[in-house]
């Protein structure tokens, strides 16, 4: 199962021409950028592993994209993202954020549904990828 | 009209197909980037400095020869533009080397135009394994601009071969091979002393294009280059301070440290300062050109004139 989230979750993958594209106009924009990674794929799994620090002073997206090819090589199997940081007064939020690598196989979820008093579901989503301990998650690409 | 459609000089065989032009515009050319403006800038703000100019100015004009080459369907390479900059304290490296970076902007070669000042302590670390990630920073923050890497030859510690600045070196010169596209690196600093660095790291002096040297200014040059700070601080000197400052010119090169430009920066600076005090002392009433003109006192009382 192909996970999406972010920006352009509604497009396939972007290729790293239109990734570099996409950082530059973040850049252009005064939005740093940041490169995070995780084999936890859950939706509401926020805190994603920072791959060094948020880029404040870099101008050009070469620079981004050594760190992303620095970021593939150390962690091939998992997912990786990129986003932009509007720090204006007023948005102050991620102002872009993107899946720019994802593992081989995606084993997808499981839905599991908790059936209380009243016929009342509650559901919650489990990732098959997190049956397995940290590390562990995907298999290396052969 | 495109270069096809114009008419052929002296009734020449007709048109040339559309996709091999035969004339090219190059007045259009050079009109259309905004960088004939900024090398006539660079020649009106900067005095002095012939031999430098007139590089910058063939540098530029090949890379805007390559652009026009490009559209005419000839195959360009990309030149190489690491560069270094000699001269002694003071010559205006920095100022050009900013110049540099708008114009390899302005001309397509650079995608960005900014200059990152970098010199040892920015580049090379205090222990182990602190070396590689500054150097990688301070090449991040480059791209698309210009590194500039002052008395580049302190990366460069012979008497300590466990000096990390070797590892400093490394990197650079392999970001000056594999990221052409993404940064030029100006190496600066004093003439001989850059000559031994080079000698001892030939690795950099073939991945340098350019060299280029700053010339000492002369007297003249001083002087010209003093009024034109004073004017742009809108200060002004009258007929006694102007000889007097001569006179400083003159004194002043013969003795150590002097720093050409940067000296006639700092002495303008004291002399401000004398001519702040010399009018709150004597208080009262002052005419708003007396804000403006240094008295040759404020010139003459500069230790300058005390030593011999
Ligand atoms: N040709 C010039 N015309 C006008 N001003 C100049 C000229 N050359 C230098 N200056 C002024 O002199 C000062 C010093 O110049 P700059 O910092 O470029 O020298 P530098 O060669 O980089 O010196 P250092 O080797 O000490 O770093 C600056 O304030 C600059 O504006
Ligand atoms: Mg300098």
């Amino acid at each position: 199962m192909r996970v999406t989230q972010g920006t352009f979750s509604f497009l396939p993958d972007l290729t790293d021409d239109e990734i570099r594209a996409q950082v530059q106009y973040c850049l252009d924009h005064d939005w740093p950028i940041s490169i995070e990674w995780t084999d936890d794929p859950h939706p509401r799994n926020y805190y994603w592993e920072m791959w060094g620090n948020p880029m404040f002073d870099v101008k050009d997206a070469a620079a981004v994209m050594l760190e992303l090819a620095a970021c593939r090589r150390a962690h091939p199997e998992v997912y990786v993202r990129v986003s932009g940081y509007d720090r204006r007064l007023g948005r102050q939020t991620t102002a872009i954020s993107f899946i720019v690598q994802r593992p081989a196989e995606e084993p997808g979820f499981r839905l599991v549904r908790e059936e209380g008093a009243d016929r009342q579901v509650r559901y919650s989503t489990i990732a098959y990828a997190t049956d397995k301990p940290a590390g562990q998650r995907y298999a290396p690409r052969t | 009209m495109t270069a096809a459609e114009r008419p052929t000089p002296e009734g020449g065989p007709g048109a040339a197909a559309p996709e091999a032009p035969l004339y090219v515009d190059l007045d259009a050319a050079i009109r259309e980037t905004p960088v004939a403006e900024a090398l006539a800038q660079l020649e009106d703000d900067l005095i002095g400095l012939r031999p430098v100019k007139e590089r910058v100015r063939e540098i530029a004009g090949l890379l805007l020869l390559g652009k026009v080459r490009e559209r005419a369907g000839l195959q360009t390479e990309r030149p190489t533009l690491h560069m270094s900059f000699t001269g002694r304290p003071g010559t205006g490296k920095t100022t050009v080397a900013m110049r540099m970076a708008r114009i390899l902007h302005l001309l397509g070669y650079v995608r960005k135009g900014h200059l990152v000042v970098a010199t040892r302590d920015d580049l090379v670390g205090q222990y182990v394994g602190h070396t590689a990630p500054k150097t990688k920073e301070v090449v991040k923050r480059a791209m698309g601009g210009v590194l500039f890497i002052d008395e580049a030859y302190y990366l460069y510690r012979p008497e300590n071969e466990r000096d990390y600045g070797q590892e400093a070196i490394e990197m650079l010169l392999q970001v000056m091979e594999n990221h052409r596209e993404d940064l030029v690196v100006i190496l600066a600093g004093y003439g001989d002393r850059m000559d031994t660095f080079f000698r001892s790291n030939p690795g950099f002096h073939s991945r340098i294009a350019h060299h280029l040297e700053f010339p000492d200014y002369s007297a003249d040059e001083l002087m010209t280059i003093a009024e034109g700070m004073v004017a742009q601080q809108q200060y002004r000197f009258d007929d006694g301070s102007r000889a007097a400052f001569r006179e400083y010119i003159a004194r002043r090169m013969r003795q150590p440290h002097f720093a050409n430009a940067r000296s006639m920066r700092n002495a303008i600076d004291r002399i401000k300062l004398r001519q702040a005090s010399r009018l709150l002392a004597s208080a009262g009433r002052v005419a708003v050109d007396e804000l403006r003109r240094i008295d040759a006192a404020d010139v003459r009382a500069s230790r300058v004139f005390r030593e011999e």
